[in-house]
């Protein structure tokens, strides 16, 4: 029996288990490799990138690599007093090699970011160094510039020591560690960057907000309609989608300027004077009027496809018990939209949170997000690892939100279509 | 206290859609209280428009509907107090049984004390007692049914509408809900209107039916009296089997006529032909119609059998019969030996009471 032995076998007296197994495994080879291309696509476009942000934004390898004698030599200095000879033989023989391969000059400015003024210390032993003699390199160096006998400025040397930092994280929320190692905040008129957080999540919620008030009645009338005007609606919902997103935001940019067909026809109604035009544009305004616009269609569609699904005799079943329709509304309808409305939500959400073009279109100064800030890092100062630092930091904001969300409502709620 | 024989009344109700087509046409139907009334008809008949009237949630396009005398046309349906069954159960899917029970209660601001005990009651009556905290998702199509059943009567509604609620279901099981609805309408005395398209459960379930056919009650009786004495061909074509052939009223006096068929003559019971010349069709329950009967019947032919079918507790014979190729006879299966085989010729003999002359079709 069977059951004696513990194992099944087949008619052929195989275990049944191993039978089994064989069978499903050219099924299993054959899938694998019906979603190898994607998963292909993914590891390439998506994975690798996100890797190569990742070590790009905490690596720190450069200051490390042009002084590597130095940092050999200040393992065993403890930071306290002035470094023993070693470490300024060291550092002169470094040094002497980055000149002559004309490659100081980036480690003046890395140096220089740790502490301020050692750039022009760096630049004048660079003059100085061609002259030294050999033996007793500490009194040399100290003599070209009173610098030197600091402690500080070679503890801001041993500080770039590690080839990984945390550092451009601490700068994308307005903290730095300064000279003792402690983290603390940057001085205040410097804070921007949790000013653009904390408004990249206002507007993000905002527009949510927007879009989740106006897309609920949209989509309630699209799922009702009789096919013939549901289809137009439909049309209507889809088209700006069909729309390229630089006219749309460029056809917002001319309704809401001041002297824009909005603001035209509050004049001509009398709603404001003609010297008092409302500004629109170029702030926050602006940003949530255009990004709830293009954002719409996201919201419209997950809760059209719920409300589709719900059966009409739902709120004739809860009229017939005895229940307003409004009470039928909250108690029966309204509850069972609600994973499309967090499909909608968390959609929205998630793409306004990283919404870059039309912030950086219509935000202006008062109406630019963490995107355009990373873009400015990316284009303009080519701090890219602060802008990958930047990156991840959103990156990682969207996966808490889908963590917490997932916790409150569940990921296997949401119906997306 | 005496029943209110109009108790639900329908008054020259019309209902159009497009302002084209009449859905209903000039509908008049008293339903008595504590009766169990089926509107049965095919799709498309206006039946379910019929019901959707009572219930609320379509306007009459004329016509008024009164409900214990009280004209209800502008009450929205969830004044109405009337319970209804949906084909679909429309059983809220997030709730559980327990809080679907309690929805209509719970509307009506009853205490959370009154509230347990009446779904309590309403579960055991249709056998549910350990179901309250299930969703209806995890029940089966019949639970489901049930459900909906003791939701549309847990708030005590003086009527009840049911709109083909067993449509879904699976033959065996339709037929024990049937049994089922009809004990707890009895039990409880609730007035029932119930729709359907299956005749077999009209006529098992109804103290009336309501016969629906292009927007008109065709027929309006007991079930019975619809089986055995339908008032027109429609009827007798739609409720259970029937032998038709269709001539012309050659002889009418006291009580029967003579119809002349293309092959022959039958003796008939005139029920809507009046004069000679009339057409007819002239319709015979298979029942009705007997192999060599024993007593004498004024009908008596003899017919060419052309198939034969075994159904287990009976069998069915088609024969060829007065030009008639799809005369169909049930013969009970007993010991009794007939001499029903393929090709043989038999006689046939029926009441000439029993062969209705109806309208022609």
């Amino acid at each position: 029996m069977s059951s004696e032995t513990g194992k099944i076998l087949t008619t052929d007296g195989i275990p049944l288990e191993e039978s089994l197994k064989q069978a499903e495994k050219k099924n299993k080879i054959k899938a694998f490799l019906l979603v190898a291309p994607l998963l292909l696509f993914l590891i390439i476009t998506y994975m690798i990138p996100i890797g190569d942000m990742f070590s790009r934004s905490i690596d720190d390898k450069m200051v490390t690599n042009m002084l590597p004698k130095t940092y050999k030599a200040m393992e065993n200095w403890d930071g306290k007093e002035l470094p023993p000879e070693e470490v300024f033989e060291a550092f002169y023989l470094d040094y002497k090699i980055l000149v002559k391969n004309k490659t100081a000059g980036k480690l003046q400015t890395q140096l220089n970011y740790e502490k301020n003024g050692f750039k022009s210390v760096l630049k004048k032993l660079a003059r100085k160094q061609k002259k030294f003699e050999e033996g007793n390199y500490k009194e040399q160096i100290m003599k070209v510039h009173k610098r030197w006998r600091n402690v500080e400025y070679w503890r801001a040397i041993k500080r770039r020591a590690p080839s990984y930092t945390y550092s451009k994280y601490l700068k994308g929320i307005d903290m730095y560690s300064n000279e003792d190692g402690k983290i603390v905040q940057v001085s205040e008129d410097r804070r921007i960057h949790r000013i653009l957080w904390i408004r990249t999540v206002e507007v993000a919620f905002f527009v949510t907000l927007f879009c989740f008030l106006m897309a609920y009645p949209i989509a309630h009338l699209l799922a009702t309609l009789p096919m013939k005007y549901s289809n137009l609606l439909m049309i209507c919902v889809l088209l700006p989608f069909w729309t390229s997103l630089l006219v749309r935001t460029a056809s917002w940019m001319i309704l809401l300027q001041q002297q824009g067909i909005v603001n035209d026809f509050f004049v001509w109604t009398g709603l404001v004077a003609d010297d008092n035009r409302p500004e629109m544009m170029y702030n926050k305004t602006g940003t949530y009027v255009a990004m709830t616009q293009i954002l719409l269609p996201f919201m419209v569609l997950p809760l059209y496809s719920v409300m589709k699904t719900i059966s009409p005799s739902l709120m004739r079943a809860g009229k017939s018990l005895g229940a307003t329709p409004a009470v039928a509304f909250f108690k029966v309808y309204f509850p069972l939209t609600i994973p499309g409305i967090g499909a909608g939500c968390l959609l929205v959400f998630i793409l306004a949170i990283g919404y870059y073009i039309t912030p950086a279109l219509v935000g202006g100064a008062s109406g630019t997000l963490i995107s355009n800030q990373i873009a400015y890092h990316m284009k303009s100062t080519l701090d890219w690892s602060f802008a990958s630092a930047m990156g991840l930091m959103l990156l990682t904001g969207v996966l808490a939100i889908y963590w917490i969300y997932n916790k409150l409502v569940g990921v296997d709620n949401i119906k997306l279509g | 206290m005496s029943k209110k024989a109009d108790f639900v009344k329908f008054d020259k109700v019309d209902k159009s859609y497009d302002g084209k087509v009449l859905v209903v046409k000039d509908l008049n139907l008293d339903i008595e209280e504590g009766e169990f009334v089926t509107m049965l008809g095919p799709s498309g008949s206006g039946k379910t428009t019929c019901l959707m009237m009572l219930a609320g949630f379509e306007t009459p396009t004329n016509g008024e509907i009164f409900l214990d005398n009280n004209p209800i046309s502008n009450i929205p349906p969830h004044k109405r107090g009337i319970g209804m069954v949906f084909q679909n159960y429309a059983l809220f899917p997030h709730m559980t049984v327990f809080e679907n029970l309690a929805f209509p209660l719970k509307v009506r601001k009853m205490s959370q004390e009154d509230i347990e005990k009446k779904v309590d009651k309403a579960l055991s009556m249709v056998s549910l007692g350990g179901f309250a905290n299930r969703m209806p998702g995890q029940l089966s199509g019949g639970q489901q049914q049930r459900v909906a059943v003791a939701r549309a009567l847990v708030f005590d509604p003086s009527v009840v509408l049911m709109d083909e609620p067993l449509g879904a279901l699976d033959k065996n099981l339709r037929e024990s809900m049937q049994y089922e609805i009809k004990h707890i309408h009895e039990s409880i005395g609730v007035t029932v209107v119930y729709v359907t398209h299956d005749q077999g459960e009209a006529l098992t379930m109804s103290n009336r039916i309501a016969v629906f056919n292009d927007g008109k009650v065709q027929q309006l009786s007991s079930p019975d009296k619809l089986y055995e004495e339908p008032v027109n061909s429609f009827v007798a074509e739609f409720i259970g089997e029937n032998n038709t052939f269709g001539g012309e009223v050659s002889e009418i006096s006291n009580g029967t006529c003579k119809v002349k068929l293309e092959k022959g003559e039958i003796i008939a019971n005139p029920i809507s032909v009046k004069s000679v010349g009339e057409k007819t069709t002239v319709s015979i329950r298979p029942e009705r119609a007997l192999i060599n009967p024993k007593d004498k019947m004024d009908n008596n032919q003899k017919g060419k059998i052309e198939e034969v079918i075994y159904h287990g507790d009976h069998t069915r014979v088609r024969l060829n019969l007065l030009g008639n190729s799809e005369f169909i006879l049930k013969v009970p299966n007993s010991s009794q030996n007939l001499d029903i085989k393929l090709g043989n010729e038999i006689n046939i003999g029926w009441n000439s009471h029993d062969a209705r002359a109806l309208d022609p079709k």
